[in-house]
This record gives structure tokens, sequence and C-alpha cells, in this order.
């Protein structure tokens, strides 16, 4: 295993973050080609894991090792202030099957009743559950986030849920490699949203299929630890099921002292460990893409897909600015969908709801980047505005800073921790044909409720939108 | 063991869009519950109104392809969320192979573990096929240890499959079963990392 790996990695040639952290988790190479790799970690939601005990149960099998295993209730939870179990009825099968599950199986189980609470991707990191190096994986396609600390963060389907569950590994076909390095700094009234979202911009949302994304440069290497996961975060939106951060001194300051991280002589072994945990010098990537920061507005998407995405001093494009009829039919059709035309500028475009929150944003540093947006300003009259943060520890930081304060009297929602309007497979809904800007990761149809229309973008674009009451620059005029 | 893939001659629709998403497959509203019914929710948002009528215009609403049992879609099928409801409520509505030229990841692994055959095939060769979809036999006959999509006419398509994912289906193999049969060497792993890297591998322990 490990020294194993060691031999592989001295033997031929330099290796990547992501082959090393693989090759240390390699139980065995298949005969079908594919590698059986070790599972460190295993979060469970509500929605994607009742069927995967149902399966345990059916075949008579257990779980091997439930006490590298924990769960949490985000997706379907209501995000009332006050709720529990039952504020959303449509939630209940789902949320007791969760909480039955884990306790039947000792599972620790952070749900609604639990100060830990929130969602899959926030409380992994939060917890030190997700460590430098580690394999973690969920039923979640989201999972990637925890690459920002230097992880291999994969998201699984139910069965594989099931597998993991009874083995406590996952067969897969090893991912090749591809690095996006960016270039120069990151400009003001930008964040690390985008910085993602222009790379998908560029290179589209089938880019990283089949790959796992090591993201790098000066810019990377400049961003505090909760924006990484904020890139991280996205990469399955570029199409790769992986992507990671080299972890540095900001990482292990991060992770230190949280409550599953080592301690000890433990942590001191493991920061031995983590200190290797870079690409060598001169190790190749299958794919190489370069992103220069120093022309990044604050990106806004204007369509259905993430690579539907400009910076908000920029128009809609032309349809036939498109090189392929593909693209262009795609074009055309998603901006029927979002009621914008060719050539129209973004900046203006009136909203009716404003959601702060999601695994890619709803962590202590977006929510102050929208509060400082928010102080002393007004909700747009119209305008429903909603603060989701993405755990209750993130809630409690927040209230321990005023952030609430400052977003109720500016007429946002102070909410409890989960999905929320980011999946709206709770209550939280835009209403049919509504106009909606958001933190979240997915502006695809329907995703925000039934013909909701949504623009993806930053915390500090969101909070300024929702008191503009339509999309606007921030980086012009006197933001309050 | 799950059920082996047989050989079959079915019907098939065209969706040949590029991207669809998860979200499309399987709209969140039918993921509320542990028993809902997929195969009825498979492309919601698509297939009815807001009132929940069909859309006449939807090609699954339309004979023959209702009974369709295969699918010809557009590259990069199934992105998106890792929901594995997208593949299940494909079996469900009798679905039982998509070729598309590239799938997603996630669901690419997700279908086959559902012995849902995803078969990657060649751009041009696809839109021959999706002309004989829409045209007056929508029938095809697929043959999996070939490799082929055999049009009624006679035309076809090859598509790609790795040789030990096509034996697994042929077979009905269930991957945890395969798994378990390494299981000395997952225990033998796990104990070494409780030496080497026990911050990973000792049970998760909270601070006192
Ligand atoms: S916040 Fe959204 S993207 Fe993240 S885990 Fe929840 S539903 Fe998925």
């Amino acid at each position: 295993m490990l020294r194993r790996a060691a031999t592989i990695m001295t033997a031929s040639r330099p290796v990547t973050l992501f082959e090393k952290i693989w090759l240390g988790h390699l139980v065995k190479s298949l005969d079908d080609g594919r590698d059986l790799i070790f599972v460190d970690r295993h979060i469970l939601q509500e929605t994607t894991s009742a069927i995967a005990f149902a399966g345990l149960t059916r075949t008579g099998r257990s779980v091997l090792h439930p006490e590298m295993t924990i769960a949490t209730q985000d997706h379907i939870v209501s995000t009332e202030p006050g709720r529990d179990e039952t504020t959303n009825p449509q939630g209940r099968e789902l949320l007791t099957l969760m909480r039955h599950n884990a306790y039947r199986n000792r599972i620790r189980h952070f749900g609604v009743d639990d100060p830990r609470q929130g969602i899959v991707h926030v409380i992994g990191p939060e917890l030190g559950v997700a460590l430098p190096g580690c394999v973690l994986v969920c039923g979640d396609s989201h999972t990637s986030t925890a690459g920002g600390l230097g992880a291999l963060g994969i998201g699984i389907g139910t069965s594989e849920v099931e597998h993991v569950l009874a083995t406590q590994t996952l067969a897969l076909t090893r991912p090749k490699t591809m690095r996006i390095t960016y270039e120069g700094k990151l400009q003001p009234g930008t964040s690390a949203k985008d910085l993602i979202l222009r790379a998908i911009g560029l290179f589209g949302i089938a880019a990283g299929q089949g790959h796992a994304i090591e993201y790098a440069g000066e810019a990377i290497a400049g961003l505090p630890v909760e924006a990484r996961l904020t890139i991280c975060n996205m990469s399955i939106e570029i199409g790769a099921r992986l992507g990671l951060i080299a972890p540095d001194d900001k990482t292990f300051a991060y992770v230190a002292g949280r409550e599953f991280a080592p301690e000890g002589a433990v942590l001191d072994h493991a920061l031995a460990h983590w200190r290797t945990l870079y690409s060598a010098p001169g190790a190749r990537f299958d794919k190489e893409y370069t992103v220069d920061c120093s022309r990044i507005a604050p990106q806004v998407t204007w369509g259905t897909t993430q690579q539907d995405v400009v910076g908000v001093d920029d128009r809609v494009p032309r349809v036939d600015s498109f090189p392929d009829a593909a693209r262009r039919e795609m074009a055309a059709a998603a901006m029927a969908y979002m009621g914008v035309e060719p050539g129209m500028a973004l900046e203006g475009l009136p909203v009716d709801v404003a959601f702060i929150g999601s695994c890619t944003n709803a962590r202590l540093s977006d929510l102050e980047a929208a509060a400082a947006i928010a102080k002393g300003g007004k909700v747009a009259p119209g305008v429903r505005a909603m603060v989701v943060p993405g755990s209750m520890s993130v809630k409690r930081a927040a209230e321990a800073k005023g952030l609430h304060e400052i977003f109720r009297q500016a007429g946002f929602e102070w909410r409890d921790a989960g999905c929320s309007m980011c999946v709206s497979i709770n209550e939280d809904i835009v209403p049919p044909g509504r106009r909606a800007i958001a933190t979240s990761n997915r502006n695809f149809e329907n995703r925000q409720g039934p013909r909701s229309r949504t623009h993806l973008a930053s915390p500090a674009m969101v909070a300024a939108a929702a008191l503009a009451g339509h999309i606007t620059d921030i980086r012009k005029a006197d933001q309050p | 063991m799950k059920q082996p893939f047989r050989n079959f001659s079915g019907i098939a629709a065209a969706m040949p869009a590029p991207n669809i998403n998860t979200d499309a497959i399987i709209p969140a509203a039918y993921l509320r519950t542990a028993n809902a019914d997929l195969g009825k929710g498979l492309f919601g948002m698509l297939r009815y109104d807001d009132a929940g009528n069909e859309k006449p215009d939807f090609v699954l609403n339309q004979p023959p392809f209702r009974e369709a049992e295969i699918l010809f879609a557009g590259e990069n099928f199934g992105c998106g969320s890792s929901r594995e409801a997208a593949a299940w409520a494909l079996k469900q509505f009798g679905m039982r192979c998509v070729f598309a030229p590239s799938f997603a990841d996630i669901f690419y692994e997700n279908a086959f573990r559902n012995g849902l055959l995803a078969g990657k095939v060649a751009p041009d060769a696809l839109a021959r096929m999706v002309a004989q979809a829409g045209g007056a036999t929508p029938l095809f006959a697929v043959d999996l240890a070939a490799g082929h999509v055999t049009h009624a006419d006679g035309e076809r398509m090859a598509f790609e499959i790795a040789p030990a994912r096509r034996d697994a289906l042929l077979r009905g193999d269930d991957e945890i079963d395969m798994t378990l049969a390494h299981r000395a060497e997952i225990a033998a792993f796990h104990s070494a990392g409780l030496a080497e890297r026990p911050w990973l591998h000792a049970p998760l322990a909270r601070k006192a």
C-alpha cells in the first residue's frame, strides 16, 4: 500500500498529486482493468441511501465499517428556522429512513436535530471528516468539494453507496489527469466562483469527462481554504468526477483542531505525510489548460448549462457566434427558456428571487462576502431573498459575527441549513417562470422548480442583485 | 446475481440533443419518496405539461415509442447530478440500452450497475440510426456479444464497450459479490493502514 505506492512513485517518472493518492489507496488492480480503491470516509445523505440500505437487507449483507461512515439529512429537510423532521411532510419518509438506517447500522448520524447537521459537502471538511490525502465518497455528485483540502472526493451512485457500505471499496476505472492552471491574480470584485465559472465557460461542461482535475497556479495558492472548496465543488460541472488542489500550510491550519481530525502524535505523523501531497515537478498531465485571471469579470450565466456564462459587463452572445450547429441549437433553446435575447445586456435584468446557499457558496466566508454588500441596504420590493447557511455550524458562526442581523435588517430570510433552493426537492421553490439569481451550481431547466430560470453567480453578486432588484455589476457605483 | 443481458429486437426512440442531464431524465419531484413510479417520471418535465397531461409532441408520448427499449442520445448523456434514479427511471420505463457518442462518468457507472447497456457510438453512425428511428420502421436488433445494433433494413452500427463490462452484463454479475471475493486483501489493506496512517483508518473519534 503506502510502501508499494512509494516504490511506484520513485521508480519511473514524476507523478501527479492525484496519482499519489490513488496509488496509495489501491487494494489491487482487477482483471477487468479497473482498480479496487479503499475508501477512508463515507458520508451518507437521505435521498441516495435508502435504496442502498434496502439492498443490503435484501442480500443479507452488513455495513463493513460503520465507524468510517457518517450520515446527515440535508437535501429534503425543511430550512424553516426551528424545523424538525416533520416540518416538510413530503420529506418525512426519507428522513425517517435515514435516521433508522443509521441507527440500526451504528453509523453516526447528524440529523436535523443535531448542531452539526448541514450539507454533506460542507460538514465533511468542517468536522475534520475530510482530510488531505483521504479518499472520501458520498452519494452526491459534488463530493469533489473535499478536493479543496487535497482529498480525493468521489461522487457515487446509489449502487456504489451499497457497494461501499458492504466492502469499504470502490471498483473504478482510473481517470486520466488534467490540470487547470490559473495565471495572474484574482481581480477586484471576483471570487473563487468566478474563477471556476470562467473555466467552465472556456472549456465546456464535458472537458473533464474521464479525468481528475488538479487546479493550480498563483491565484489558487492565494485562495483561502473555503474558496478552494468552492472551486473543487464545481469540478462535476466541467465534466470531471474529481477535482483537487495540493494542500499547504493554510490547509493544515484549517484541518487542525476539527472535531474528527487527528491530534497530538498522530497529527504530526499525518502532517509528515500531507507535506508529500503535491504533483512532482515535471509530472505530466493528459490534458493541460490555462486561464488568465487578469481578464475575469464577475461571471453570470445566461443559459441552461454552466458553459453559458459571460462577465456581468458582457452581453448574451449572438447565436451565430457558436461554431457548430448543435451548440447553436442549444443556445437558442436556452435563450428561449431563459427569456433572454441575443445581444441583451445581463446588467439590468430584473430578478424575482435571490438565493444565497448550497455546497458551492454557503460557508462562512461566502456569507461574509454577501453581508458586506447587504449591510445597510434593503432588498428591492417584490424580490424574495434568502440566505441558507451550509451547515448549522456555519449558521452559529455567522450569528456570532452578527451577520444574521445584517441580512434580516436588509430583508433577507435567515434560514436553517440544507440544500434548499439549490435542488428544490424540499419546499423552497422558485415559482414557475420566475427569474432567480443563485450562488448554487446548476442552472438546468426546472432545477429550482418547474420552469424556473436560474442565473448562477457569486455570493456578492447575488446579494447586490437582491438589493438592486436586477443583475448588477458589484464593481460599479457605490455599492452600499 | 442479476438478470443476464439477452440480445433482443425492439423499438428505438431518438433524443439526439447533447448534454441531457439527470435532472431532465428524472426530475427532483420524483425523488421525494423511496418508492416513486420512476418509469412514469422519466423525462417528466419534457413529457408532461403543468397540469400533468402528456405533451403529444414529445417522442416517448407517441406510438410506437411508448414501447421503446432503445434510446439514441446525444453526447455527454447523463451529465449533472449523480442520482442513480436516472438509470432506474430508464429501466423502469422499459429501456434496455442507451447509445450515445459519450456519457457522463457517474451515469455510465450507474447504468451498468443496473444492467442498462450504455454503448458508445460514432456520431455519424448514430446520426444515420437517428434518421432510421424517425422513419417508417424504428425497429432495431441489439447484439451485445457482437457489439452492434442493426436496423430492420439491415444497416448496422457498431458500439464500443470494454470486454470486461460486456461479459459482466452477459453473465449478470453482481459487483458486490465480485468485490467480496477479495475480502481478505481488503482486510489486509485496512489493517496495514491502521499502522501506516492511523488518522485515516482508525475509527472516527471525537475529540475528548
Ligand atoms: S447544495 Fe445542491 S449541489 Fe450541493 S449537495 Fe445539496 S443539492 Fe447537491
